[in-house]
């Protein structure tokens, strides 16, 4: 035992790369709170067709349009989010609001009943206290994580974050087929999750002392002047460039179900394969990230998201094409969500951490909105296949320009 | 304070934790001990009889009233139900996020058909041989705009060929051939003929009552504004729900088609559902009430007198088996 131990601690400092690599313990704390928040919003939002249309027998139409609304216009109260918690220091503070509003709203539920207006503001309201806290908890991430494992920190985050998705719909599934159909103890089940997320944040992490450097204020103009920074401004723009080429899971789940000819029942399967190679693949492939640089990782992920459009053209079919096409789909999110969190935070100075990620946030978010609404209209007149053709050479273009504009300044 | 909340964080944290679950457990306990009571409450007396999914139990247990009012609770469990000559059409969950369309003749299963979605309609032709429904495809969890449509099957359990989708028959609206292939398609009825059927469609921000038939394939509208048709027992009507209450919202016609008179049932506005006949005279439909669970009423087909409250916490209603 005690030679073992020695030699283990002899070992370690000399070649550095075999010692365990220790994750932050607030890191796995916010990975906690993400996990049981996901699983109490994804228990609602697959409880939510169901609700809608049996509990309260309305359109379910409308309301995803609404929700798809509301989901870009929240997107802003990122900035704001990001830009309070760097100017009052309190990163926890304004994420545990946002946590909070979020949480609350799965008691408003039965309150509101069928009204699309009512149901519509929930919704919103959801949505915003997710603009709020993301730019913040990714802050908190960033600032008690070292640099060169800040790829490892988000992709450990970006797991327990998925696998909380991927729990959600299982409860909500379990309850229905087994404890009951009425609405009201789904809700409340989903809103004891999230009030345990909630607790977890309030008591157990703890908001990482930042120095007030003197001089360094945190001002509006402080704020806009990040993008003068020209490795921040040619993220902002390249991510964004990159979300516009971005189409929504949806359509590409509806169009590989259609393309490779399976059941309908594997429509339901594909997002949990996509989840589950996400949740597998985040942490290694942010360990790579931080070694082989994490804005290459980063784009290499949008390589493998035109792999994935050019599989939806269907060059093979059958099951086979669904589980590689899924697999690549879940890797562009494992090489590409936490990744880029990761690239922003060595961009920006700690005192504008939040401010900066929320940025690069909005930029990628509010491109991917116009993306699904411009892909939405297109799907009026034009056939999936050609679609698909007008995906694949916005990719490539996009890539193309990406390209071009980040090297070679910001190629780490 | 600071300090005493710095010092005893965790243990004040797990302890809130402890309380949340225990207030959770007993919520969910209380309320599902409550439900088993709701199963056998009486409703109104049906003359002709009435099949219904039974929201109240939250069991969603396909159930009967008779023409004394006796509610009879069943063993199906489904999502939406439709019964007619001894065949039965049950749409349901078969896994989280998946459906299904379940098919039983004369009580055993004959055929399940994985559904794209999640269940909005369900039909089954007087004759019980020609099964259809609708559901909405969302895709995955996350609600994009353009990542939703309707998907219509029907399933003929003479030969048993399925129709996937709809989409796959030709389309003629107001008398150009259509080429658009992104239309969304709902609530089917057939006719006696289990050949012909009225449907609905919906292209851009218009909606038609079509008429179609089964053999050739082919599909032409009949009239706009008008959704989920449902043909009366003696082929010479159609119900449907037509926006043009309050705030645009949905009400039911009868539509005469000899005549092309249309005629509103009172009462029924803010209703969204497919209308079905319990007989020649009377139509029933589920509507929610102000802030409530849905609840079945019925209606003269006449438009004469206002709806009767059949049961409540139900939905899903048709003629009894």
């Amino acid at each position: 035992m005690y030679v073992a131990s020695t030699r283990q601690t002899k070992a370690s400092p000399s070649d550095g790369g075999a010692r365990p690599s220790r994750v932050p313990t607030t890191v796995v704390l916010l990975g906690t709170v993400s996990l049981l928040t996901d699983i109490s919003s994804e228990m609602v939002t697959a409880f939510l067709p169901i609700y809608v249309i049996f509990n309260l027998q309305m359109s379910y139409l409308q309301l995803g349009l609404l929700d798809g609304i509301y989901t870009g216009a929240t997107a802003v109260l990122r900035l704001v989010g990001g830009h309070i918690s760097d100017r009052v220091h309190r990163h926890k503070a304004v994420a545990i609001a946002g946590y909070g509003m979020s949480a609350a709203t799965k008691l408003l539920f039965p309150a509101i009943g069928a009204s699309s207006v009512g149901l519509g503001g929930v919704l919103a309201i959801d949505r915003a206290g997710k603009g709020l806290r993301t730019a913040p908890r990714d802050a908190l991430i960033s600032l008690v994580t070292p640099k060169e494992k800040l790829g490892e920190s988000f992709g450990v985050h970006r797991t327990m974050d998925t696998i909380g998705a991927l729990l959600g719909p299982l409860a909500t599934f379990a309850l229905l087929t087994w404890v009951t159909t009425r609405p009201n103890p789904i809700f409340m089940i989903s809103f004891c999750f999230a009030a345990l997320g909630v607790i977890v944040l309030i008591f157990f992490v703890r908001q990482p002392r930042l120095e007030r450097v003197p001089g360094k204020v945190v001002t509006l103009r402080a704020t806009a002047d990040l993008l003068r920074n020209k490795g921040m401004r040619r993220t902002t723009i390249a991510a964004g460039l990159l979300g516009l080429a971005t189409i929504s899971d949806a359509f590409v789940f509806v169009v590989l179900q259609k393309v490779s000819g399976v059941s309908p029942t594997w429509l339901a399967l594909m997002p949990v394969g996509t989840a589950l190679t996400f949740l597998l693949a985040a942490t290694p492939l942010g360990r790579l990230a931080d070694r082989l640089g994490r804005w290459r990782v980063f784009f290499a992920g949008h390589v493998v998201l035109l792999a994935v459009y050019l599989l939806l053209l269907g060059p093979f079919t059958g099951i086979v094409l669904v589980v590689i096409t899924v697999g690549l789909h879940g890797l562009f999110y494992a090489a590409t969500d936490g990744v880029l969190m990761a690239h922003g935070a060595t961009l920006v100075p700690e005192h504008l951490r939040a401010s900066g990620l929320s940025i690069v946030q909005t930029g990628q978010a509010l491109a991917r909105f116009a993306s699904s609404i411009a892909v939405g209209l297109l799907l009026q007149n034009l056939a999936f296949s050609t679609a698909v053709l007008i995906s694949i050479s916005t990719m490539v273009i996009a890539l193309v320009g990406v390209f071009l504009l980040i090297r070679p300044e910001v190629s780490r | 304070m600071k300090d005493w909340f710095v010092r005893n964080r965790i243990v004040v944290g797990v302890t809130a934790m402890v309380v949340v679950i225990a207030l959770g457990v007993v919520y969910v306990v209380v309320t599902v001990r409550d439900q088993q009571v709701a199963a056998t409450q009486p409703g109104a007396a049906v003359a002709s009889g009435l099949t219904f999914v039974d929201n109240g139990s939250g069991q969603n247990l396909v159930s009967t009233l008779d023409a004394s009012g006796k509610r009879t609770p069943g063993e199906l469990k489904c999502l939406r139900v439709y019964t007619s000559a001894g065949t039965t059409v049950c749409l349901r969950m078969s896994l989280p996020g998946a459906y299904e369309a379940a098919v039983y003749v004369g009580g055993s299963e004959v055929r399940t058909v994985p559904l794209p979605g999640t269940p909005s309609r369900a039909r089954v032709s007087a004759s019980g041989k020609i099964v259809s429904w609708t559901v909405f495809v969302t895709g995955d969890s996350y609600l994009a705009p353009g990542g939703f449509s309707t998907r219509t099957g029907i399933l003929d359990l003479r030969t048993g060929e399925l129709v996937e989708s709809l989409e796959a028959f030709s389309m003629t609206i107001e008398g150009v051939p259509d080429k658009r292939v992104n239309e969304n398609y709902w609530g089917v009825t057939v006719a006696s003929d289990d050949n012909s059927f009225y449907a609905t469609l919906g292209s851009g921000n218009t909606t038609w009552l079509i008429k179609g038939d089964l053999k050739t394939r082919a599909m032409v509208t009949v009239r706009q504004s008008a959704e989920c048709p449902s043909l009366s027992p003696d082929q010479t009507r159609v119900a449907y729900k037509k926006r043009g209450g309050r705030l645009g919202t949905w009400q039911l016609y009868v539509l005469d088609l000899a005549s092309g008179k249309e005629t509103q049932l009172p009462g029924s506005d803010g209703v969204d559902d497919q209308a079905a006949w319990l007989n020649p005279t009377t139509l029933a439909y589920a509507k929610v009430q102000q802030g409530g669970a849905p609840t079945i009423y019925e209606s003269a087909a006449d438009g004469t007198g206002q709806p009767r409250e059949l049961v409540a916490a139900a939905s899903s209603p048709g003629p009894a088996a």
